[in-house]
Order: structure tokens, then C-alpha cells, then sequence
């Protein structure tokens, strides 16, 4: 599936198995993105969430 | 009717997908939640029936994670791994406090709550150590005190820092060890997988999340010994612990209860979400 960087409006091509809440990250300019689908089933990028302090494991 | 498993996360990670998919192929009605997306009403059990019969919490903060549990426990739904396994697990020094009270083997830890405090415990216990944030993960923050210049140095920062748990100084030993250590994957009460993570050149640190190469390890009976006292110190259940291989032997420095096994995967051919939707399962069933 091919979109467009939110950020940078560059080409993004996101895997066929993507699922809802994964990562993916614009090739052009780094930016992590966060997939979501709409009611139609469509994929939209939303930046991804800044690595906070609390996170691991 | 098949149990029904929800697996809770605020970042889609490997292990996530990979739990999902195990969960699919054990037939259990699975539902990947994305906990920022909801909200709650601490006094109803309404959206209880969204979670099922049990949740997976894989929540990449350790807050938003320790918060949600508290909210489900509360609603009767059990939570791998419970509250007070996550609120032990997601802080050092209440990790080392569990492992010291079952005369778990870990390094020697110090800790102290002011920037002068700390600056007299270390003169007193000499260098080099090690200071560690009390919550926090990846190796974020972890430094090494080689002299007093450089502690000095660290502790002031530290006291510019505005989180208060940062103004806990959580001081450990620097213990002689090869440039690895070892990742177990504690399930229930078996460590099904045990790895080496080998520190990438130019890191003293063994984080996967810093380039730490994993390859197998042998579970041996001292290792085997250690690590299931800690997970049983800490409460149990799906557990990452870390050991150091010290001249005086194994010492548990770690327990992460929301553990990444990407690294221990490749590394090992037991599968481990498969292992940890079983052990869910089982957590039904009983």
C-alpha cells in the first residue's frame, strides 16, 4: 500500500499485513509513524508517540 | 467456548504481533487493544467483557501499563503479569529489595535520596559503580561512576533533573563480568529460554536495545537455581531475568515483567509466545 508522509509528504509504501497501532517509519525523512485504519478500512499515519521515560520492559 | 484473550499494548511491537498470531493459532478468540484509544469508569464492570476471560498487559510504559492492571484487577479480570509482579518488576530498588529478602544472589546496592548523600556513599565505597535510574529500561540513563570527578558530575546532573524518582539514587556496584550477560525467559516455573547478550563494540552496556548480539545459553543448575528463586521473589509469572556471570558466581541484577524476547527468539528454538499463550491458558483453565 502506498501513502504519503504526514511530515514530509514523502512516499511511503507500508506492508500488506500492516495491523492497527504498528510503526512504520518514513524512509525520507525518519519520522516514526503510527498506522490506524478508518471506518472505510483505509490506512491513516498519525505520528507515532515520543519514547517516553518509562518505557521497556 | 473458546477462551477469549486480550493482549494490551500503546506500542504495536514484534513481540505483540507475534503473541497475536500465537493466540490465533491455539484457536483462542484474541483481540490486539490499543489501550490509548479507551477510557474507563473506575466505579462500573461495563466494559469489562472487552478484555475476556484474561489479558496479556504488554504496554510499553511501565505507568500506563502498572495503572491499567490496577483497573482491571479491580474488575476481576486476571492480568499477566499482576500488579504487584509490574510494580516490583518496574523498580529497581524494589527489585533488589524482593531478591535481597530471598537471599536472591544480586550485586551489592546502595542507595541514597540527595546529591551530597550520594557523593559521600560513593567516596565510601569506591569506584567504579554504577548509577541506575529506579524506573527506566534499554540502559536509558545507566552510568558508569569511574572517579569521583565523573560521580560528581552525574550526581549533579541528576539533581537538575525535574522527576522526582530521579532524586533517588540507586547506586550499584560495578561487577566483573565478561562483556555479556544472560536474559532468561521465565515462564510460570520454567525458564524456557536462556540467551547470552553480548555487548556491541564500543558498549559496555548488554541491551538488545543498544545492538547487544544474542546467541544460546546453557540453563545450568546454579543459573537454573538463581532465576527461579527471583521470579518467585518478585511474585512470578512471565518474567525476563537477567543475571551477570560474576567471579563469585551468578547474580540476578534485573527482573523485566513485560518482557521484549525478540532477541532470546532468534536465538532459541523453543517458541516462546506460543510457551506464554499456553501459560495463559493454563491461568484460565485453573
Amino acid at each position: 500500500m502506498k501513502l504519503k508522509c504526514p511530515e514530509c509528504d514523502g512516499n511511503l509504501a507500508t506492508p500488506k499485513d500492516l495491523m492497527e497501532g504498528e510503526i512504520v517509519s518514513c524512509p525520507d525523512c525518519g519520522l516514526e509513524l503510527e498506522a490506524s485504519f478508518n471506518g472505510k478500512g483505509e490506512v491513516e499515519l498519525k505520528k507515532a508517540e515520543i519514547e517516553g521515560e518509562d518505557w521497556g520492559e | 467456548m473458546a477462551i477469549a484473550l486480550s493482549i494490551l499494548f500503546d506500542r504495536l511491537r514484534w513481540e505483540e504481533k507475534a503473541l497475536y498470531k500465537a493466540a490465533k493459532r491455539k484457536k483462542l478468540s484474541t483481540k490486539l487493544i490499543d489501550i490509548k484509544n479507551i477510557y474507563f469508569d473506575t466505579l462500573s464492570k461495563k466494559r469489562a467483557g472487552i478484555f475476556g476471560d484474561i489479558s496479556i498487559q504488554r504496554c510499553i510504559s511501565y505507568f500506563r501499563g502498572l495503572h491499567l492492571t490496577a483497573i482491571l484487577e479491580k474488575m476481576a479480570i486476571p492480568v499477566i503479569n499482576p500488579f504487584h509482579v509490574s510494580m516490583t518488576c518496574g523498580n529497581k530498588l524494589l527489585t533488589t529489595l524482593a531478591l535481597s529478602k530471598a537471599n536472591v544472589p544480586t550485586p551489592k546496592t546502595y542507595v541514597t535520596f540527595t546529591r551530597g548523600a550520594a557523593v559521600e556513599l560513593t567516596r565510601k565505597i569506591g569506584y567504579p559503580a554504577v548509577l541506575k535510574p529506579v524506573v527506566g529500561s534499554w540502559g536509558r540513563l545507566i552510568s558508569p561512576l569511574k572517579d569521583e570527578e565523573s560521580a560528581e558530575a552525574f550526581f549533579e546532573h541528576r539533581e537538575h533533573m525535574s522527576d522526582p524518582l530521579l532524586q533517588i539514587f540507586y547506586i550499584q556496584e560495578m561487577v566483573d563480568r565478561p562483556p555479556r550477560d544472560v536474559r532468561t525467559i521465565v515462564v510460570g516455573e520454567e525458564i524456557i529460554a536462556a540467551v547470552y547478550r553480548s555487548s556491541p563494540t564500543g558498549e559496555w552496556r548488554t541491551n538488545v536495545a543498544l545492538g547487544a548480539i544474542t546467541s544460546p545459553c546453557p540453563i545450568t543448575r546454579e543459573l537454573e537455581h538463581a532465576v527461579l528463586r527471583a521470579a518467585e521473589a518478585v511474585g512470578g509469572g512471565v518474567l525476563g531475568v537477567d543475571c551477570m556471570e560474576s567471579s563469585k558466581g551468578i547474580l540476578v541484577h534485573e527482573v523485566n515483567s513485560t518482557v521484549e524476547f525478540k532477541g532470546a527468539a532468534a536465538a532459541s528454538k523453543v517458541n516462546i509466545p506460543e510457551k506464554i499463550v499456553s501459560y495463559a491458558i493454563e491461568k484460565v483453565k485453573r
